[in-house]
């Protein structure tokens, strides 16, 4: 999510050499995905936790890995044609724009230079995630705002540093830093005792009390302190494609608002008597055609990964053992930023 | 001393055993003790690897876990081996489909059979040997690896991974940039100018370019030059952009030796009638060589290092399917164990290739201070 500032100028400067449109025409990356029979999906290098990774036998498992599932589920009818393509950040933007990927579904943050300055294109946000605070439960803090005078564990090089920066001068409070340059150097010297803080995005700080001895004597504080919205990039190419991870991803989070289930979907299609579960699932009118989906996409879509709670759950929430709390990415509904717009 | 009175009665048995004893005596007292300061020197040290071991063995054996599903498992204060072992298949093979794994196998085990049968000087056959595993292995390993024609079910190369692509990258890096870098480096002596300067021009500019942007520009540059669509293997891309940095290394290696052959070499080889080329292959290249043996195997050791690299172009070579697995949520916490697991099996491969170049270095010196000649 955050990574070292050169890096991303070097990338960015790379896309923007390279900005030429890899595919002309307007269908071309759909086109091209429908004649190659799979969708090219950008991930991590299988070292960010809960969103892409292997498991024992070798399958990528994830969140941003079963939206790519969903994605060729919803466009080809089935999920497992699809072709992982592990990025390291540096090569991400750049592997977009020259056409080897489809679209980059890793934690790249959406920013107003990236969206202006690659020819690239976000298709929505999947989680909205952000900097916080790891501290020991010991020590009894419950806010941000009681760190004042603290040693604080960080990641050396990147935006974190100017994040945490900002706060603490926001509210007159000083600190320590103690820089590291990897997760897991952070994680030891928090475990050491050497700092009394750890701060990173959300996700990373939940895997990183995944991995402590004993988990349960790490809190994360209630404060975020900056904006890291990660979604599906797309290049400028294809509006179509890009419509069609936006409504995937979008559906996906309508599904879980209107009770939608991988367990359920098959039986709502034939019997609900709600209007807009009957033209998501395409039991009435045309919606699927006009996106040129078939007519059960959302079926087979959702009944390949479930729907968006189902995947937060299974790779990031309660039911995984990163136990990372819904926050932000809770549906409207229950207080949260999820919002899909109306099926009509 | 008391051994000698109390051993006067039974002397067959005694006198081997006190000599020996004696003989150990005499060197510690040569070696570790020769001074107190060396003495409290050796004390100290051997202290502080008893320290060292002593405080690691708990946590490295005693204590550790070695079977589990999960780091869930590894309940116990030591490591968790468990992890390391319950992946080894993928640390091994990569995402090598498990029913052709056999094939794998068997190009590893041809492979050590045949260094074997070139390194140990007792067996016979090493020209033929040296023929075969030349010639006709890399293009039986790369069908049984592949596959896709004569039978074998093709395996596409995302799907190799783990050591099995470490050794492939290392060893056909090795391999190929050898006579690449022969060639270079006598084309960059050579008085014709358009070799000369080709071979020149070549050497600069790929030693000038760190290896990472080489494999960056392979990944990210070449698919706006190639017709759309046209997709280039990585693997092919990574070994190309491998041999030819590598080469261009060897060649300056090379060089050097061929400057520390004595001119009067040349000089005799002219006047025996001899030309050009039999005058590099006969004469000079076996003696550049030789001086040069240390510098191709620093610089082998470094390219199989460099083999981690690969990961620019998407390839999951040992250490990144190693620090992938350590990310998967199931064994979050794993990362100091697969660490030192990667570090033992590079640091043998290195080891190995490092002790085979000084035992070719001793064997060459001796046989050529037998034959009187130049040192």
């Amino acid at each position: 999510m955050r990574h070292r500032v050169g890096e991303i100028v070097c990338a960015a400067a790379m896309a923007a050499l390279l900005a030429v449109p890899a595919a002309a025409g307007s269908n071309g990356t759909v086109d091209a995905i429908k004649k190659r029979g799979e969708v090219v999906c950008g991930v991590s290098t299988g070292q960010s936790t809960g969103m892409s990774t292997l498991d024992n036998k070798g399958d990528w498992q994830g969140f941003e890995v079963d939206f790519c599932r969903a994605l060729a589920a919803a466009l080809l009818g089935d999920a497992t044609k699809v072709k992982f393509a592990p990025l390291e950040f540096k090569v991400a933007f750049a592997s977009l724009q020259s056409g080897a990927v489809d679209l980059l579904a890793r934690t790249a943050t959406w920013t107003f230079s990236r969206d202006a300055e690659l020819n690239l294109d976000w298709a929505g946000i999947y989680i909205y995630d952000g900097q916080g605070f790891m501290v020991a439960k010991k020590l009894n803090v419950s806010s941000a705002k009681e760190l004042d005078g603290a040693t604080i564990c960080l990641t050396g090089g990147s935006t974190t540093e100017l994040n945490l920066a900002d706060y603490f001068r926001t509210n007159g409070m000083s600190y320590t830093p103690i820089v590291g340059n990897a997760r897991e150097q952070n994680q030891q010297n928090l475990e050491a005792g050497r700092c009394d803080v750890y701060t990173n995005e959300l996700g990373g700080l939940a895997s990183s009390r995944t991995a402590m001895k004993n988990p349960d004597d790490w809190v994360l504080l209630p404060e975020v302190i900056s904006k890291e919205p990660t979604g599906p990039v797309v290049r400028q190419d294809d509006p179509r494609f890009r419509d069609i991870v936006y409504w995937t991803l979008a559906t996906l989070i309508a599904a879980e608002e209107l009770g939608i289930k991988q367990a359920n979907v098959r039986e709502m299609a034939s019997s609900s008597d709600n209007p807009e579960v009957k033209r998501i699932l395409g039991t009435t009118g045309e919606f699927g055609a006009m996106l040129g989906l078939s007519k059960d996409w959302a079926v087979r879509m959702i009944e390949a990964t479930g729907n968006y709670g189902e995947i937060f759950d299974r790779n990031l929430g309660q039911g995984s053992p990163v136990k990372l709390a819904r926050g932000l990415n809770r549906l409207w509904t229950d207080g949260g930023l999820l919002y899909a717009p109306p099926f009509r | 001393m008391s051994t000698r009175i109390s051993t006067a009665g039974q002397p067959f048995q005694a006198a081997p055993q006190h000599a020996w004893f004696r003989r150990l005596m005499a060197w510690a007292r040569g070696n570790l003790f020769p001074t107190p300061f060396d003495a409290a020197l050796n004390l100290v040290i051997v202290a502080l690897f008893a320290w060292l071991v002593a405080s690691m063995l708990p946590w490295a054996l005693l204590d550790a876990t070695w079977s589990g599903g999960s780091r869930a498992d590894c309940t116990g204060t030591g490591a968790c081996w468990a992890f390391v072992l319950s992946r080894l298949d993928q640390f091994i093979y990569g995402f090598y489909p498990a029913a052709e794994r056999w094939r794998v196998n068997l190009a590893g085990t041809v492979l050590i059979l045949g260094l074997a049968a070139l390194l140990i000087r007792a067996v016979p056959g090493k020209r033929v040997t040296g023929l075969l595993m030349l010639l006709v292995y890399p293009p039986f390993a790369f069908w049984l690896l592949k596959g896709g024609f004569l039978g074998l079910t093709g395996v596409q190369t995302d799907r190799w991974g783990g050591l099995m692509l470490t050794l492939v990258v290392g060893v056909s890096g090795i391999v190929l940039s050898f006579p690449i870098g022969v060639a270079l480096a006598l084309g960059r002596r050579s008085d014709l100018p358009v070799f000369h300067g080709l071979s020149v021009l070549f050497i600069e500019l790929w030693r000038g370019l760190p290896m990472v942007t080489v494999l960056f520009m392979a990944i990210v540059m070449l698919p706006y030059f190639l017709p759309a669509g046209m997709k280039l293997d990585s693997l092919g891309l990574a070994i190309a952009g491998i041999v030819m940095f590598q080469s261009a290394c060897l060649a300056e290696i090379v060089k050097g030796g061929l400057q520390a052959v004595p001119k009067g070499q040349y000089e005799a080889a002219k006047a025996l009638g001899f030309g050009y080329w039999r005058t590099s292959v006969y004469i000079v290249l076996p003696q550049a060589i030789r001086i040069v043996i240390p510098g191709l195997v620093n610089n082998s050791i470094a390219l199989l290092k460099d083999t981690t690299l690969v990961m620019v172009v998407g390839l999951f070579d040992l250490l990144n399917i190693v620090a992938a697995g350590s990310s998967d949520p199931r064994w979050l916490g794993s990362a100091t164990e697969g660490y030192i697991f990667v570090g033992l099996v590079f640091w043998t491969l290195c080891f190995a290739m490092s002790r085979y170049s000084h035992r070719l270095e001793h064997s060459l010196r001796s046989r050529r201070q037998r034959l009187g000649g130049v040192s």
